[in-house]
């Protein structure tokens, strides 16, 4: 290894047979003097850019993703605290600025290692174009629920095992005796046969001096002390006392505050602003033309909300303004037809002969079904505070990416990266929302033309009518079942595929398969919602294969159970979820009970859901979980996820809609975008499985089954197959709960 | 000019009167625990007390709030450390992202101090102005059971040591 550069420091000492280490010891004068301003003292050492070792033996974990209510930041330090073996009592953490030398390369490395697989979706970046390699080593992005993945398993649990062993060594040579002789245990270096035992800060120094191994022996669960222990999370003490700062909670001297307003239309661009309206409001300071949006800057958000909305402004038409949600679904309809017709479907996966074994069937069952575009809607709206200060664009903002802002702030200031300072706070809910950064964009363009700080605030209604939208989407399926009900065919085209590429999968042993999709562009901007493209798929496969059980008369329990037999870990988690459930205990009168399952970001869910019909309305009333994430390393972290992704998933399924009229947004807000509420949740019951399969993700797999479970069990109760989302648009008030008649 | 009594404290203030009393709890006194939502009461993250009863702030004009008491996340601590909701959050790790629980707390401690024991129809009713994107309902009705217990134990032992 050279001599550490500052361009070197993120790559030098990082692979070693394949294998990722971040041996880089970084102490008070190194040139990395970003990294420099983390240390507080002299005294200080930082092993590497993972942990940082105090004089009083203090560790803090310095962690590369962003705190969303996900417990990220105490999951991560667990992880490098338990191989460490550090006193958890003494451990700390510390979001990682948004430098490059912080970039969560543990991802583009793992991925160039062949160690995980890269989740698809970060390969396009906030603005499309593709990321290399060597493009991703640059990222610090949260989502696809990889952090504990990727970051955790192959960044933090090997920086902490590495860091242990050179202090290991250190001691050893300390004390002249064999390394061997010596143990860690609560951030103590013991040494029994000679009783002596001391801090690791002790050996702090030394240590820094010490290559880190490319290769520290890993715990296996058995020698966990804290992964896989229900520690307290550290973001929620500064949570129930008002004291956690928000994105929206930054401030400044001086600081001034934006309301935005941009084209409803999306696409098209302001044509004239007339602020005379607003000439003898008080507090007025700015109106910015922002060419498709245009802020007013005033004394205060309430004072630049009002002006904005008396503001005369008029934007340009561009053919968009025409377009209804109907046409949307009916484009979606004519481009899958074109693409059967024009033999240009694309195949997403394909194994035997499906369309002949369809051809020959006895029984083929036939389904369509739609989902709506949803919004994130996270309690936060949209906000971001910049200030152009002597060369500098500051910014104090909410984000899963901050390199990414930072970056695209950079280039449309035309500043160089180095010139963009982004100060990450708590996110207000994220959802993947706040991996795109147009409010940020946004706020920097505004201050660069005043000479103060500006808060920019959107309101509820730019935020609703401003998303990026998880698409719209209408999938169709046909199967055949041979004479005992079983599938012997599936086949399933859709519309608008995203990422994962494996989220229409089935986990069923059916021979014949092909699912493929048809392209079918839009207007509307979309995004990252929580969990991608399982959030429609999970609803799509997971119904259907409920009308194939109920085809075939059979309980759809157990028709899944048997299409499992050659996936043993699906069907575990299906089995507790069903036991967990009482399966096969009666239900009251005018209640149903609906499971599904599916696999997402390395993870199994299934989920069974008791609904109970009222006066047409359907209300969850308890909801059963089972999951298999390999190894829960926070359990009630792993739990408070699921309830999390649980209400995500049903709000979405029963109300969530955001429908096109006149080419843009028709709901503005929570009273015609609305949320499920505490009266209408659910009793929420999670059980773990640590299978000690590979670890997979937490903060999305909770959502995709939920809906399908959801109108399972509406099903079951009703008889009424709900094949389009939100369940809101359907009238259940006349069914007749005796019959069960299929509808 | 308008006096406001905002945590036991009073402060004068040159504002628009119609000005909502959220903007000027977060921007004129810097009490930042107090959170926007959706500008139209629908969303709850913006709850405070108005002489203990829970009311949206984002609606509320400043002009309605004068010569009363306004209290905030900032202000229900006790002399002995947080508020037994509060804490009753902790143990329960309600809080995910977290921008909601100033209001749901607020909620919360306005219904148990109107209900030392609430049921869950009560609890239903009291919360369900308040939303939260993450879900934490289960956990809130928890903390909310729990912090009434701890609540019923305090009052006892002072029973019992003024007894």
């Amino acid at each position: 290894m050279g001599k550490w550069t500052r361009r070197a420091f993120v790559s030098a000492g990082v692979i070693a047979g394949g294998a990722v280490v971040f041996g880089i010891a970084i102490r008070p004068g190194n040139r990395a003097d970003k990294v420099r301003g983390m240390i507080a003292t002299d005294d200080e050492s930082v092993f590497n850019v993972w942990v940082k070792l105090s004089p009083d033996n203090t560790v803090t974990a310095i962690i590369p993703h962003a705190e969303m209510g996900q417990g990220v930041h105490t999951t991560l330090a667990m992880m490098l605290a338990d191989e460490m073996d550090a006193d958890w009592d003494k451990v700390k953490m510390l979001e990682a600025p948004a430098n490059k030398e912080y970039a969560n390369y543990a991802l583009a490395k793992g991925f160039a290692a062949g160690d995980v697989d890269f989740p698809a979706f970060l390969v396009d970046t906030v603005d499309g174009f593709f990321l290399t390699v060597m493009k991703a080593m640059n990222m610090q992005i949260t989502g696809g629920s990889m952090s504990v993945p990727t970051t955790g398993q192959i960044g933090m649990r090997v920086a902490g095992a590495a860091t242990r062993a050179v202090l290991l060594e250190a001691a050893a040579d300390t004390w002249n005796v064999p390394a061997s002789e010596l143990r860690a245990s609560k951030g103590q270096i013991i040494h029994e046969r000679s009783s002596r035992s001391a801090p690791f800060a002790d050996f702090a120094v030394k240590a820094a001096e010490l290559p880190l191994p490319a290769k520290p022996r890993l715990k296996t669960p058995d020698e966990y002390t804290i992964m896989g222990t229900d520690v307290q999370r550290f973001d929620v003490p500064a949570k129930v006392d008002g004291s956690a700062a928000f994105g929206i909670d930054a401030s400044l001297p001086g600081m001034k505050y934006a309301s935005v307003m941009a084209s409803p239309v999306f696409g098209t661009a302001v044509r004239s602003v007339d602020d005379s309206s607003i000439q003898d409001m008080p507090g007025i300071r700015r109106v910015v033309n922002l060419g498709d949006a245009v802020a007013v800057v005033a004394d205060g958000y309430w004072q630049a909300r009002k002006a904005l909305d008396r503001l005369e402004i008029e934007f340009e038409r561009n053919g968009s303004e025409a377009i209804e949600q109907s046409d949307i679904f009916s484009q979606f309809a004519t481009d899958m037809d074109a693409a059967t017709a024009a033999g240009n479907e694309i195949s997403d996966f394909a194994q035997g002969d499906a369309m002949s074994a369809l051809a020959s069937a006895g029984q083929v069952v036939e389904a369509e079904y739609r989902v709506p575009y949803l919004s994130h809607a996270p309690m936060e709206p949209m906000n971001c505070t910049a200030w152009m200060h002597d060369g500098i664009c500051e910014l104090w903002t909410g984000t899963q990416n901050p390199l990414g802002f930072a970056a695209e702030v950079a280039d449309a200031l035309e500043l160089d990266i180095e010139d963009v300072v982004l100060h990450n706070a708590y996110l207000g809910g994220g959802f993947g929302r706040r991996a795109f950064p147009d409010y940020t964009i946004q706020a920097a363009k505004i201050a660069a033309e005043v000479p103060y700080p500006v808060k920019l605030i959107w309101s509820r209604e730019e935020d609703m009518r401003h998303d990026h939208y998880r698409q719209a989407s209408i999938s169709r399926f046909r199967a055949a079942l041979d004479s005992d009900g079983n599938p012997t065919a599936w086949v399933n085209q859709y519309v608008e595929k995203h990422d994962p590429k494996e989220a229409p999968y089935i986990p069923y042993a059916i021979d014949n398969q092909y699912i493929h999709y048809a392209e079918s562009k839009t207007h509307v901007p979309w995004g990252f919602w929580r969990s991608v493209d399982h959030s429609l798929h999970a609803f799509f496969t997971e119904s259907f294969i409920d009308e194939l059980a109920f085809a075939a008369g059979k309980d759809p329990y157990q028709y899944r159970h048997d299409l499992l037999e050659d996936a043993p870990r699906f069907r575990d988690v299906l089995d507790l979820a069903a036991e967990k459930a009482n399966w096969d205990s009666p239900l009251p009168d005018n209640w149903g009970r609906g499971i599904a399952i599916h696999k997402s970001f390395g993870t199994i869910v299934a989920q069974v859901v008791e609904v109970e019909i009222v006066d047409g309305k359907v209300i969850p009333r308890r909801a059963i979980c089972a999951v298999d994430a390999g190894f829960a390393m926070h359990p009630d972290g792993m739990r408070a996820q699921m309830e999390s992704g649980i209400v995500y998933g049903l709000t979405a399924a029963l109300y969530s809609d955001i429908s096109i009229r006149r080419g843009a947004v028709a709901q503005g807000n929570f009273d015609d975008y609305p949320m499920l509420r505490m009266n209408e949740s659910p009793d929420i019951e999670t059980y773990i499985i640590n299978s000690g399969e590979k670890v997979g993700g937490a903060g999305e797999p909770g959502t995709p089954a939920i809906a399908p479970a959801l109108v399972n069990a509406i099903f079951d109760a009703t008889g009424k197959r709900i094949r389009e989302l939100p369940v809101r648009l359907h009238d259940l008030s006349d069914i007749n709960l005796e019959s069960k008649d299929v509808a | 000019m308008i006096t406001l009594n905002i945590n036991g404290e009073t402060h004068d203030l040159e504002l628009d009167p119609a000005t909502p009393l959220l903007w000027v709890i977060r921007e004129q006194i810097g009490l930042i625990g107090t959170k926007f939502g959706c500008g139209i009461a629908q969303c709850g993250v913006c709850t405070v007390h108005l002489d203990g009863t829970p009311i949206r702030s984002c609606v509320t004009p400043v002009r309605a709030a004068e010569g009363r008491k306004i209290t905030t996340i900032e202000g229900i601590r006790s002399e002995g450390g947080l508020h037994p909701v509060q804490q009753a959050w902790i143990d329960e790790q309600v809080p995910q992202c977290g921008y909601c629980q100033s209001g749901q707390v607020m909620s919360a401690v306005a219904l148990l101090e109107a209900n030392p024991a609430p049921t869950d129809a009560d609890i239903d009713a009291a919360m369900s102005g308040n939303i939260c994107r993450c879900g934490t309902y289960p956990r809130i009705r928890k903390g909310i059971k729990r912090a009434a217990l701890a609540m019923k134990d305090a009052a006892k032992g002072e029973e019992t040591a003024n007894g």
